[in-house]
């Protein structure tokens, strides 16, 4: 296959950016889409241009780390992570535009690579159970419904890439905030802590500059793991409870 | 053997005979593990946690550990230590430790909960992974961490782990490759990612205490020794370029394994092996290196463009069942095609007593020999092999869930491995629910690592490993389900308490940034950066990386050869000194800069490669992940030598230009004896 890439470099987090195009050729349609950057960074090498920067590591759709903008989607035309997207949904002749994920509590930090660590921030401001190493009772002391477990599983299974953010016009990241609500606050162990959990997890996501939700629905579109639109109705529900208790 | 505390050796000490070696390694003093407890093997370790001695709260509070590596081993250890009152500092590659690579782990991990009631029970559980391992770990390790696997589960479900449930609500587990009880905990096919969530969350939560400070995108480049002890490590911000040292009292490196040594693995592209390299070359011995783990249910390659092999968990061979074509005539058909009495089912076949759930190492030699002998299924590739010579063949053999699914139904099959098989589809475009899965081994875990003791200290002064960084619990071959265990038991449990052990001394003198040693560690690394920059050749650092993998897998893959590793050795050489006359790394040092990180990263690679060839070569023997061709029986499998090579190989830095040391630890076995393996 053969292909024009439009590709946005950026220098760093000051200097200002821009499209580039590029072609490369002989790509395979067994290749992921980041095997394809590869191979326009080994041209790039050769030719003396430095090669883009993007983000990813384990290439298998579970980490999270990689993200990009592909014409316009997060992680492109298929609902997956760019790890996982294959040439093969890609025609030869295609023009490609490639850009970093548009938000801005994700700073820009070199060509296709941004700031996500303001989701670190909203785990620390209360996405966790408190409990201590050592002090845990025998774990089939506290059955978990397996209907709740599930729905807890399924949540859970969040990579934290950040593809709802970039995705929603709003630039909210109430369904990454939604799926660890929903993960802790379905299971018995997760329940001392539902409700100041809520209240300070939002706070932190305001705080952060994120947006509000206005139920457009574009996160759960774009979600690679499919995480339901529903987690946000939790989460609100959880956070009205929360405001009535007075927390 | 007696000793005084009662018990008795149940081995002899090793004497080896062979030297294929000789001329490529000097010897050096044998080798004890100063802290191994003695006694009945059950009361060790909880004697030795009542002995250590304790750091009184206050205390706490005025002592730095510095911990890097995130994943399951560090981040458990920053979350406990961090818990306890110390003041921790975190470091990992990633922008955020959550991308650890501990998050792609599928199948499951281990604990002797006997919740099945099928005769489970930290003995077994002892027993089957220093079999498993082939003899070849240490006895007092593996039983500790037997002991702590139940804890665990515990510990992780108290966090909020989503393991599977059964409809009670209580815990659910499945069995594994090697095993014949029902001890996996599991989290459908993520359940790395379910652990690494839960160790992040706990640690996330004591960088909002304070007690943790959390740095990403920093690569540690460098250990800092003062007066021989470790206290510090020198950084590279990944993201401005920054070099900076940190300094501690003591460090605990988490850093993972070095399968990309192969470039081809399952590993995260990130995996490398600096750190310990890194350690290694200041003083800490590395050990078994050349005990490398081939997984056997990989998706095969597919070309040259290929950057990484993907893992279908292993949890597969408990449903899935593997055949080839009798004739390979067959190969380009249908399977669903190929009638029953056409298809040999060659693991049931040739192991009747364990089938499709034969360890790794056995499962996969088997597949590669089907497919050496022709019989493979899927595209022809290229390969060369030892004498040059070009030759097609196909790499792979098939995994069958038609059974399966006529058993449990296509929603059953889909309840218990949906996103592997979401998954397979989205790599090879087939509907494996429809047609037949193709699998072929790839490189997985490496039981070699940094040389500790049983408190987990390298044979640096307080510099500590954990996880797969270190070598001590697999032997030469790890059972399924039973790094996430080794993980999360040093992080959780064992170095919170052998870490204050050493910490009790403290705190020690403070140094400061401007200590000769400090000032040396980062001049050094800053060397190194500008010389990786200025090279000005025509070579990536990718390039240089692809034929090392090259040459490792072909001459020190599945199966090694005294010729072929010598071979190696000399290749590995040359692309040494070429690496250093024709890199080229663009741009500049100080921004982000992914190819200069790959170098760093490649040469280290590059010089354990040929150390883990040398070690491979002095040991004659086949065990486990290990397969020396000259070492077998006469129907093929693999045959050990207990008499000769019952040791750990530490390997001590020999010097820029001098050869590697070897230090050899006999393995001591008490509780045990040694059996020759027999999965028949
Ligand atoms: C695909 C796959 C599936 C697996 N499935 C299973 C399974 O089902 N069951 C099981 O028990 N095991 C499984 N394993 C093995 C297991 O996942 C790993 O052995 C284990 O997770 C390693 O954990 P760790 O904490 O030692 O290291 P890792 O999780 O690899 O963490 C390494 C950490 O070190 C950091 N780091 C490395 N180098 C540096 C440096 N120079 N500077 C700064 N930071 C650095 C990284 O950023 C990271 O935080 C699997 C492995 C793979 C590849
Ligand atoms: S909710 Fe989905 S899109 Fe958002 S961070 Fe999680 S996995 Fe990514
Ligand atoms: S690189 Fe890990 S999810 Fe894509």
């Amino acid at each position: 296959m053969n292909l024009t890439l439009k590709i946005w470099r950026q220098k760093d987090a000051t200097s200002a950016g821009a499209l580039k195009t590029y072609t490369v050729d002989g790509i395979s349609p067994d290749m992921s889409f980041l095997e394809m950057l590869d191979e326009l960074n080994e041209q790039l090498n050769e030719k003396g241009e430095e090669p883009v920067a993007f983000d990813n590591d384990c290439r298998e759709g579970i980490c999270g780390m990689c993200s990009l903008m592909i014409n316009g989607q997060p992680h492109g035309p298929e609902v997956t992570t760019t790890c996982q997207l294959h040439m093969r949904s890609f025609k030869s002749g295609d023009t490609i535009t490639i850009e970093p994920w548009r938000a801005d509590s994700f700073p820009i930090i070199k060509d296709l690579v941004v700031d996500r660590s303001a989701f670190d921030r909203i785990i620390q401001s209360g996405g966790f159970i408190s409990a201590n190493t050592g002090s845990a009772p025998e774990a089939n002391s506290v059955p978990a419904p397996r209907d709740k477990a599930m729905r807890a599983f399924n949540v859970a299974t969040c990579i934290g890439c950040g593809g709802c953010v970039a995705a929603c016009p709003n630039g909210s990241a109430s369904l990454f905030l939604g799926a660890k609500i929903t993960h802790l606050g379905e299971l018995p162990q997760g329940q001392p802590e539902r409700y100041t959990r809520v209240v300070d997890m939002v706070g932190q996501h305001d705080h952060e500059g994120f947006g509000g939700c206005t139920n457009i629905g574009e996160c759960a579109a774009a979600c690679p793991k499919e995480i339901p639109l529903d987690v946000i109705s939790q989460l609100n529900k959880d956070l009205r409870t929360a405001m009535q208790m007075g927390l | 053997m007696a000793f005084l505390d009662g018990t008795t050796q149940t081995n002899q000490p090793p004497v080896q005979k062979s030297d294929d070696a000789a001329g490529y390694y000097t010897l050096g003093a044998p080798l004890v593990d100063p802290v191994a407890p003695t006694g009945p093997i059950a009361d060790r370790w909880k004697n030795r946690k009542f002995e250590n001695r304790l750091v009184n709260p206050a205390n706490r509070r005025k002592l730095d550990i510095i911990i890097v590596g995130t994943g399951l081993a560090g981040g458990a250890a920053a979350a406990t230590l961090g818990e306890a009152g110390y003041n921790v500092s975190t470091f990992c590659y990633q922008d955020s430790p959550r991308r650890a690579h501990s998050i792609a782990a599928q199948g499951g991990i281990n604990a002797a909960k006997n919740y099945k009631e099928d005769g489970d029970s930290t003995h077994r559980l002892f027993y089957d992974t220093v079999k498993g391992g082939d003899y070849r770990a240490r006895e007092n390790n593996v039983y500790r961490l037997a002991e702590e696997s139940a804890n665990i589960i515990d510990q992780c479900v108290a966090q909020g782990v989503p393991f599977a449930r059964e409809y009670g609500g209580l815990l659910d587990n499945r069995s594994f490759g090697g095993v014949q009880v029902s001890r996996t905990f599991y989290a459908r096919g993520q359940t790395g990612q379910q652990l690494l969530i839960g160790a992040y969350q706990a640690m996330e939560r004591q960088v909002a205490a304070g007690t943790v400070k959390q740095y990403t995108r920093h690569e540690m480049l460098e250990v800092i020794l003062v007066d021989g002890k470790a206290r510090g490590i020198v950084t590279r911000d990944m993201v401005t370029g920054a070099i900076d040292t940190h300094l501690a009292d003591v460090v605990v490196l988490a850093t993972g394994g070095y399968g990309n040594v192969f470039y081809l693995s399952t590993n995260a592209m990130g995996s490398n092996v600096t750190a310990a390299w890194r350690a290694h070359r200041k003083g800490a011995y590395m050990a078994n290196p050349c005990y490398t783990q081939i997984h056997p249910t990989c998706i095969p390659v597919t070309g040259d463009h290929q950057s990484k092999l993907t893992l279908m968990s292993e949890s597969l061979r408990n449903d899935g069942r593997i055949w080839v074509p009798k004739d390979p005539k067959d190969a380009d058909k249908d399977p669903r095609d190929i009638p029953e009495e056409a298809r040999d089912y060659f693991l049931e076949r040739i192991y009747p007593a364990f089938g499709n759930l034969v360890p790794r190492d056995i499962a996969s030699r088997a597949a590669k020999y089907q497919c050496d002998d022709g019989k493979g299924v899927g595209p022809l590739v290229k390969e060369v092999d030892e004498h040059g010579v070009e030759r097609m063949v196909r790499r792979g053999v098939y995994l069958d869930f038609t059974e399966a699914i006529s058993r449990l139904g296509e929603d059953g099959v889909r309840e218990k491995y949906d996103n592997l098989f979401d998954m397979y589809a989205r790599i090879t475009g087939e509907n494996p629910y429809e047609t037949p899965m193709r699998i072929y081994p790839a490189v997985h875990y490496v039981m070699g690592g940094l040389w500790v003791d049983y408190h987990l200290q390298s044979s640096i002064e307080g510099l500590f490993v954990a996880g797969e960084a270190n070598f001590s619990d697999h032997g030469a071959n790890r059972l399924g389900a039973s790094a996430l265990m080794q993980g999360l038991a040093d992080g959780y449990f064992v170095l919170p308490n052998t870490i204050r052990e050493y910490l009790a001394d403290g705190p020690f003198d403070k140094i400061d940034e401007s200590h000769p040693s400090v000032v040396a560690a980062r001049t050094e690394v800053e060397e190194r950066i500008n010389r990786f920059m200025t090279i000005g050749g025509t070579r990536s650092a990718d390039s240089f990386h692809k034929e090392l993998g090259r040459i490792m897998w072909e001459y020190c893959g599945m199966e090694r050869t005294e010729t072929g590793l010598k071979k190696a050795i000399g290749l590995i050489r040359d692309l040494k000194k070429a690496f250093w006359s024709d890199l080229k790394v663009l741009g500049t040092a100080d921004t982000l800069n992914q190819s200069l990180e790959k170098a760093g990263r490649v040469i280290d690679f590059i010089e354990l490669g040929e150390l883990m060839c040398i070690d491979a070569l002095n040991r004659r023997e086949s065990c486990g992940g290990h397969f020396r061709a000259e070492s077998q029986t006469e129907d093929g499998e693999a045959m050990r030598h207990d008499d000769e090579f019952a040791y750990v190989a530490a390997w001590e830095f020999g010097g820029e230009d001098g050869l590697p040391v070897l230090h050899k630890e006999d393995l001591i076995y008490t509780a045990i004896e040694m059996k020759q393996r027999s999965y028949k």
